[in-house]
């Protein structure tokens, strides 16, 4: 009954208003103009309703997570964070193991792909010509739609024979007194993880910088430019002028880092161990999730893996929501300047 | 040695331009443009532009909304080329072809203040004035705190920010932010400063601040202002140019421009009658 009354009052409105240019207000009966407001309120109620579902969502997922993992919180306390025993057999589970596979991936995947977004980003808003800009753009944006098991194929295929047989090697040759180039040139493991990874967050990285820079406003290149600044000099200032909008683009980066699961678990190696070394085997949060929530025989267990679930989506909910707060306030800033 | 290059087509000057002036007239050009045709794409912003401005005066341009004002101010400094458009004729500034000029080097002789103050946000007032002293590479400690209280004084801006020149540039008022321009503009020492509607963004008596320094910043300096205010124009300028259409249609001294015209069209515009 609603939906019709509403329905037909959007009719009449429209109808109106085609007859008569724009009618103010207040010129309509008073009985088409009380129907149409209750038409507004109650789409207005209709997608508060929808804007407050999501977010019913998240605590709901949160608060599930938190009763699925209450065995495991309860029985080792913060002490799961430290411990670097994870042993079904004993019925014993620490998750610093999954913490330090999951931040030295992601930190590595950081520190290879964040060089060559914001170069990429430079190069796409202060020097390609528009006819270039926008193919380069294009195909970045089209990398992160590739699902990720393809990328974990062509790690497998193509990117850990690879490691194995040059690059490793060649690394052990040449810089093996340090220790992260140590031990046996395995392929899988930390390093192999860390390059896929770092191919999949060079998309988000480089589009949100790009966008950060563009929101730059041209009066500050002119600025530089006038004071007799080069090419490279004004870029220097608006990177300086962007630098928090690009640390945004680099959490956010992280984030996504952080959470990539099935290309990951296909190339690090999937072994609870702490290494110095790049080439050694790993294990992260999200892999060890995906590859023994199936299998977990005990309470115990399943609840641990519900908490190293939870501590994940604290950490990419912190990650994300930070790197949104403070991009979405350099471009804003920028805005009103 | 780049000044003494300078120096010496300095001498070269009245054999270059050879106009209609005199030799001591000539003599004393700054800045002189011949036949300058601007364009954006295949669109034609101004067409001839011959104009000679002469050393330490104030001229001023003036003409309606869209007649090339700014395009030409532009072109003196080859930020026009930046925006991505095109140029031709000749621009000299002391005799020198400003295309024989590295753009980098022109524009640190040449500097500009735009209409909305645009300081960089992250910089503190102090660095603010003294970036570019930083890209000329002077980095000792007391010379740029020297240069930069010179030119916040320069643009009469130092009493009111002596206290607090680690803050922001941004948290200054609009006035004063354009003032923090203008001394950023001056630090590097240019000799020709063009403006393009500096006080166009201000209040009454920050104009009244930026049109007193330009007074005062003409015994140094040859300064070229655009404004749509013809009033500050004759106040603050010597020589006042009036542009229509992307033409120069009378440059003249201020006072005989705006009180006996030799054109029509200006007459109609300084009358009010369009524009
Ligand atoms: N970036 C641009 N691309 C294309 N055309 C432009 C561009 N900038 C200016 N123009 C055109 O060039 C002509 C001159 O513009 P200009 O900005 O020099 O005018 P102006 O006299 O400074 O006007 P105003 O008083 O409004 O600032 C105008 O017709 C304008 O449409
Ligand atoms: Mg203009």
């Amino acid at each position: 009954m609603t939906t019709i009354s509403t329905h037909t009052t959007i009719l009449i409105r429209e109808r109106t208003g085609g007859e008569k240019s724009s009618p103010p207000e207040g010129v309509s009966t008073g009985a088409k103009h009380r129907n149409a407001n209750l038409g507004d309120a109650a789409f207005k109620i209709v997608t508060q309703i929808f804007a407050f579902l999501v977010f019913a969502l998240v605590f709901v997922m949160a608060f599930e997570m938190y009763r699925g993992s209450e065995d495991s919180i309860k029985k080792f306390g913060w002490s799961f964070l430290t411990n670097t025993v994870w042993d079904p057999v004993k019925d014993e589970y620490g998750a610093l193991v999954f913490i330090f596979g999951t931040m030295v991936s992601s930190l590595l995947a950081l520190f290879l792909a964040l060089p060559l977004s914001v170069g990429v980003a430079i190069f796409l808003s202060e020097l390609a010509p528009r006819w270039l800009e926008r193919p380069v753009s294009f195909v970045i944006e089209l990398l992160a739609a590739i699902p990720s098991i393809v990328y974990g194929l062509w790690g497998i295929f193509v990117l850990v024979p690879w490691l194995r047989t040059s690059v490793e090697p060649a690394l052990v040759k040449n810089l093996g007194f340090l220790p992260f180039f140590e031990g046996p040139p395995y392929g899988f493991g930390m390093l192999a993880a860390g390059i896929v990874l770092a191919i999949m967050v060079i998309p988000i990285i480089t589009s949100i910088s790009r966008d950060v820079l563009r929101a730059i406003p041209m009066a500050q290149r002119e600025a530089a430019l006038a004071l007799g600044a080069t090419r490279w000099e004004t870029t220097k200032i608006v990177l300086s002028d962007g630098k928090s909008g690009l640390l945004g683009a680099t959490l956010l980066g992280l984030g996504r880092a952080v959470g990539e699961t099935m290309a990951v678990t296909m190339v690090i190696g999937n072994r609870p161990e702490i290494s110095a070394s790049l080439f050694a085997p790993g294990y992260t949060m999200a892999s060890v999730i995906a590859n023994e929530f199936a299998e977990a025989t005990s309470e115990l267990y399943t609840s641990s893996l519900i908490e190293l679930a939870l501590l994940l989506f604290v950490i990419t909910v912190l990650l994300n929501g930070v790197a949104r707060i403070i991009v979405w306030s350099t471009t804003k800033k920028f805005k009103t300047v | 040695m780049q000044e003494m290059v300078i120096e010496e087509r300095r001498a070269d000057v009245p054999l270059i331009i050879s106009s209609n002036r005199t030799t001591e007239r000539t003599m004393d050009v700054k800045v002189a443009t011949k036949n300058v045709d601007a364009f954006f794409g295949k669109t034609q912003a101004l067409h001839g532009i011959s104009l000679d401005v002469p050393r330490n005066t104030v001229v001023a341009i003036i003409g309606p909304s869209g007649c090339g004002k700014s395009t030409f101010l532009r072109c003196l400094n080859r930020m026009h080329e930046v925006a991505g458009g095109t140029r031709t004729g000749t621009i000299m500034v002391d005799g020198d072809d400003i295309d024989h000029y590295d753009p980098v080097v022109l524009r640190r002789r040449v500097g500009m203040v735009f209409q909305k103050p645009n300081p960089f946000p992250t910089m503190s007032i102090f660095d603010n004035v003294a970036a570019g002293l930083r890209l000329n590479g002077m980095v000792k400690k007391n010379t740029l705190s020297e240069t930069v209280e010179r030119s916040l004084r320069q643009a009469a801006l130092f009493d009111e920010v002596k206290d607090i020149l680690d803050r922001s540039g941004v948290s200054l008022s609009g006035g004063q932010q354009q003032r923090l321009c203008i001394a950023r503009a001056l630090a590097v020492d240019p000799e020709v400063i063009l403006m393009d509607e500096p006080a166009s963004a201000l209040d009454p008596i920050a104009t009244a601040k930026i049109e007193e320094l330009i007074q005062a910043l003409k015994k140094n300096y040859t300064i070229i202002i655009v404004t749509h205010n013809m009033q500050q124009a004759a106040r603050v300028s010597d020589e006042t140019a009036f542009f229509y259409l992307g033409e120069l249609i009378e440059f003249d001294e201020t006072d005989r421009l705006f009180t006996s015209p030799q054109k029509k069209q200006t007459e109609d515009y300084i009358t009010g009658r369009f524009g």
